[in-house]
């Protein structure tokens, strides 16, 4: 048999029991034939691929993340704690040096989960990596982790988490916002007052081929990885950029997955998106696993495949190298632009509106973050969803808090009016404590 | 009058059963320059002076395919691969002559690339110019869809002596254990066809009135003109014949091990429920995978001749074996020494033993009762890590619904059966390391023979039902049937068991009716769109490999 270049941990959790509808894209079926794929090839046969089991994550393990509203159980059902889970084997595998990779092929998926979760957005009700990163954070100590999210959708919620976090570069690239839901992620979103330019967006047009995507990869998202130098990098695996795709219009492949894969080099692979169930998902799954165990994906290829299906315009070519070109600068001018925003401001507040469009519901924040120097800065977010009758106060204490930042914000809490609220909620993450009155 | 016969590698061991008891048990020597000698040695002995029409059953367990494969003296094979778009396919270039064919279908069995006939015809220039007469043909998911590997069949049979097709072989998902099962398959043909003839001769010469069957690493049998298409199947039978006879000998209901001590090797093996557990996939020969259905069994370096020497102030034993005991002339102290210097076994000379120990012993500033003592409970120590390490890895399989991960069920042994020559003095020393009670049922010696004699057919079926395509395809059997819209899981069930039941009969099943399992089933609504627009239906079933014919164990039929 063959044997692997890189050792690979695999988790594979396809939900067989599991659907948001019977006819949801999030639905049984939806694994199915990228497991008769991937069983087909053999390639738990091959050394050096191992498949770990999956196990639920604990309601701790969210906590560290999301203030679900009301609580953990009212919003993660037990396919996202497996799902969740089944990331956190595949990191525990990775960090104990088992293996050198690892690849979560998991539904369902969880980049639009925020830090404030009333319901399901985009498919998510918790954000699985972000689970699974400050998971790894507290398990294994202190790291600098970059998250590429190759999702087709912009990972609105991932952005969120760590939106005031340079310790964690988050790089997206996807279909234009505005073609596409959730409709955010431009470069203007380039991460809150203490992480500016920690947040990279890159809107690629509608009809972008298999050149644009691996053009971003090379020209952008590489040579940011070697500035930033991170300890981990995880893919947010979405495979929604396939040609065949049925709710996106991009032109990508399963080898130009799999390329992409071969080119980032990333230690964790979680499974995203990806809708194209028989004609996308088995040979994207496969062309990835592959490139993350170094083997040869030449011979990965869809049966309705040609070079046509993949091409791109020459204007969609020049406006991408354009993009990068753009972004390349703004990131590295990141500390200039900073200190221009922040010149003369304590705290930064900015108001938003988040919609839940799986259930239909508005929620409405109003965000505050103190200016520092010294730390992520303390957050804390108003937030209302009158769909639910809910309205919150939650404060936000950072992993590296510094003393001040963290005074202000036991002080926030305490004096927040209870009668005003109908939940105060205290994210203390140097503690890995969540306070909810 | 039940016979079993198991043939190993240094001895072959044989039993005649008569109304429920062991009545005649022989051991002789294996003569691997000719397999069949043994085989009759074995048989004339115990049917000395019994009327050979009597006999109701012959099982044998033969190493015949097995050693052929180990020691390279297999057939030059012709191997046509469809691989279609994947994984590159150049490793499984494994037989004399391999040829890629284009074509290809896909996960669902739709054709996605048509099989090139000019190709075919190149091949046989190239199997011609090598001299090859037996070919293997394998696909990419021919399981899902057959078409191409009949297809090949068709226009190349009747120029060959014998061809595998993949997809007969076995219903699961993995091509490149099709394609070594099917190229093992075909290099092992034509030493088994002599092998049977040989044996059929020599029954029709000693007047036997039934056919034999040969025995399989699952534990069943299947007749010696029906392992004529699957040859491939009589490999590694031996374990199974072990784990036959150990439960036969001790039967239960519950979760146990599965000790088998040799020579060399210790075998374990695990029950659930009172069922062995099957290899998830199939069983490894070699640097080969397969698919063929095998107990799981894990075979560790440590057995009674294993060689034992001092290495970092510890006694350290095996995995090499360097001749017999030091009491029977050989080079090493051994545990079987230990055994004999403890005078717990009265064979070989025990001073030269004694002596051995005594050595070993020395710079550990250990007594000779001390350090026999310590390399016994080194030695049960070694099984009982493996068994507590294998358990582990049992008991962290994968799962894929929520409904397994949340309600996992862990194999927990209350008891373990230990067979073999070295059990019953091992006994004590395994409880101590294992933690549990050790049964050594009191023919453990040749429990291996028992568990042959007392083997029924099995076979498995897999089913896979697309009531959009509007397909039923059992590969297995190369079944495939029209099936309507509203084809349902209950019916692929019903079909299946039909269709199993009809496969145990030809494959001379004759115990009344099979107790047949389903191992797995799924169906899933195939959704495009907005509309449910077909079934996805799979389904395996078995019969459970079954016992009958001993007092005690099992049902009696004998
Ligand atoms: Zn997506
Ligand atoms: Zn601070």
């Amino acid at each position: 048999m063959l044997k692997a270049p890189h050792r690979l941990g695999l988790v594979f959790f396809p939900a067989y029991d599991w659907a948001i509808s019977p006819t949801h894209p999030e639905r049984e079926e939806r694994l199915l034939y990228t497991q008769d794929q991937v069983w087909e090839e053999g390639i738990l046969d091959i050394d050096g691929i191992t498949e770990y089991r999956p196990r639920p994550a604990g309601i701790k393990d969210v906590e560290r993340v999301h203030i679900c509203v009301p609580d953990v159980r009212s919003r993660a059902g037990d396919s996202d704690l497996i799902a969740a889970g089944g990331a956190l084997v595949a990191a525990d595998a990775v960090l104990r040096g088992e293996v050198d990779r690892a690849f979560a092929i998991v539904r369902p998926p969880g980049h639009h989960a925020q830090r404030i979760v009333y319901g399901n957005r985009g498919f998510c009700n918790i954000n699985i990596e972000a689970i699974m990163i400050e998971y790894i954070r507290r398990r294994y100590g202190p790291k600098r982790i970059a998250i590429v999210d190759t999702d087709c959708h912009h990972g609105d919620g991932t952005q969120d988490i760590y939106w005031h976090d340079k310790d964690t570069l988050y790089i997206s690239i996807h279909q234009d916002g505005r073609t596409l839901y959730p409709g955010s992620g431009f470069l203007p979103e380039f991460g809150g007052p203490n992480a500016c330019g920690y947040t990279l967006n890159l809107p690629l047009p509608p009809e972008t081929g298999e050149e644009g995507f691996l053009y971003a990869v090379e020209n952008l998202i590489l040579p940011v990885l070697e500035d930033f130098r991170p300890d981990l990098i995880i893919n947010s695996a979405g495979q929604d950029n396939h040609y065949t795709d049925p709710i996106t219009n991009m032109r990508f492949s399963a080898r130009g997955y799999a390329r992409l894969t071969e080119l980032l080099q990333p230690h964790i692979a979680v499974l995203e998106g990806g809708y194209s169930i028989e004609g996308a998902l088995p040979y994207v799954n496969l062309g990835i696993i592959l490139a993350l165990a170094g083997l040869d994906y030449s011979w990965v290829r869809e049966p309705d495949y040609s070079p046509a299906k993949v091409a791109q315009p020459r204007e969609i070519t020049d406006y991408i190298a354009r993009l990068c070109r753009e972004t390349y600068a703004a990131w590295r001018q990141r500390h200039e632009i900073r200190a221009r925003s922040v010149a003369g401001r304590k705290e930064i507040s900015r108001q938003r509106r988040v919609y839940y469009d799986t259930e239909g519901l508005l929620e409405l924040q109003k965000e505050t973050t103190l200016v520092c120097d010294d730390c992520a800065g303390l957050t804390w977010i108003d937030s209302r969803c009158a769909d639910r009758g809910e309205h919150i106060l939650a404060v936000f204490i950072p992993r590296d808090a510094c003393p001040r930042c963290r005074q202000e914000g036991e002080k926030l809490f305490r004096r927040a009016d209870r009668r005003t609220y109908t939940g105060v909620y205290l994210q203390d993450r140097p503690e890995d404590l969540l306070l909810k009155e | 009058m039940l016979i079993g016969l198991d043939m190993g590698g240094t001895h072959t061991d044989a039993v005649l059963i008569s109304g429920g008891e062991v009545i005649r048990h022989v051991k002789v020597l294996t003569d691997p320059a000719d397999f069949l000698a043994s085989v009759r040695e074995a048989l004339d002995t115990l049917l000395e002076g019994r009327d050979p029409a009597t006999v109701r059953r012959i099982n044998l367990s033969t190493t015949v395919c097995t050693n052929a494969i180990v020691e390279g003296k297999t057939e030059p094979v012709g191997l046509l691969l469809e691989p279609g778009p994947g994984l590159n396919p150049s490793f499984l270039a494994c037989a004399k002559v391999n040829v890629f064919l284009q074509g290809s279908i896909d996960h669902r069995g739709r054709e996605t690339g048509s099989l090139k006939v000019g190709e075919l015809e190149a091949a046989k220039e190239q199997f011609a110019a090598a001299g090859i007469r037996c070919l293997a043909a394998v696909g990419k998911f021919s399981v899902r869809n057959p078409a191409h590997e009949l297809e090949i069949a068709k226009r190349l049979e009747g120029s060959y002596d014998f061809i595998t097709l993949g997809h007969r072989l076995s219903g699961r998902l993995a091509f490149p254990r099709r394609v070594y099962t099917a190229y093992l398959n075909s290099s092992v043909w034509r030493v088994y066809s002599r092998f049977a003839e040989a044996v059929r001769s020599y029954g029709k010469s000693r007047g036997l009135k039934i056919e034999p069957f040969i025995l399989k690493a699952d534990g069943g049998t299947l007749t010696l003109s029906g392992a004529m298409n699957t040859p491939v199947e009589t490999i590694l039978s031996g374990p199974a014949a072990s784990i036959m006879g150990a439960l036969a000998l001790a039967p239960g209901e519950d979760d146990c091990v599965i000790l088998d001590v040799g020579g060399t090797t210790t075998d374990i093996a695990f029950c659930a429920g009172g069922v062995p557990l099957f290899e998830p996939q199939g069983i490894r020969l070699g640097p080969y995978p397969t698919l063929v259905r095998s107990f799981f069994v894990h075979s560790i370096g440590l057995g009674g001749d294993s060689s034992v020497r001092i290495a970092d102030r510890r006694m350290a034993i095996g995995p090499q074996r360097q001749g017999p005991p030091v009491a029977l002339g050989g080079p090493a102290p051994t545990p079987t020494d230990a055994f004999i210097a403890l005078g717990m076994l009265p064979v070989g000379d025990r001073g030269l033993a004694v002596e051995a120990i005594e050595g070993l012993g020395r710079s550990l500033g250990l007594s000779v009762r001390a350090t026999a003592h310590s390399i016994l409970d080194e030695l049960a120590a070694g099984i009982a890590g493996a068994v507590g390490r294998l358990l582990n890895y049992l008991n962290s399989r994968p799962v894929y619904t929520i409904r397994e991960v949340l309600t996992e069920r862990k194999l927990e042994p209350r008891r373990v059966i230990a067979v073999g020559a070295p059990a019953p003095l091992l006994k004590p020393f395994l409880e101590k390391a294992l933690g549990l009670p050790v049964e050594v049922p009191s023919l453990a010696g040749v429990a291996n023979a028992v568990g042959a004699a007392l083997s029924h057919p099995t076979a498995t079926l897999a089913v896979f039902a697309d009531t959009e395509r509007g397909v039923l395809t059992a590969p297995e059997i190369g079944w495939q049937e029209r099936i309507g819209r509203s084809f349902s899981l209950d019916d692929a069930r019903q079909r299946a068991f039909a269709l199993l039941e009809r496969r145990l009969r030809e494959l001379g099943y004759t115990e009344g009716t099979p107790e047949i399992e389903v191992i797995e089933e799924q169906s899933f609504n195939m959704v495009r769109g907005f509309y449910t627009v077909g079934r996805n239906i799979r389904l395996k079933v078995q019969n459970r490999p079954s016992l009958g014919g001993l007092k005690g164990g099992g049902n009696c039929h004998a």
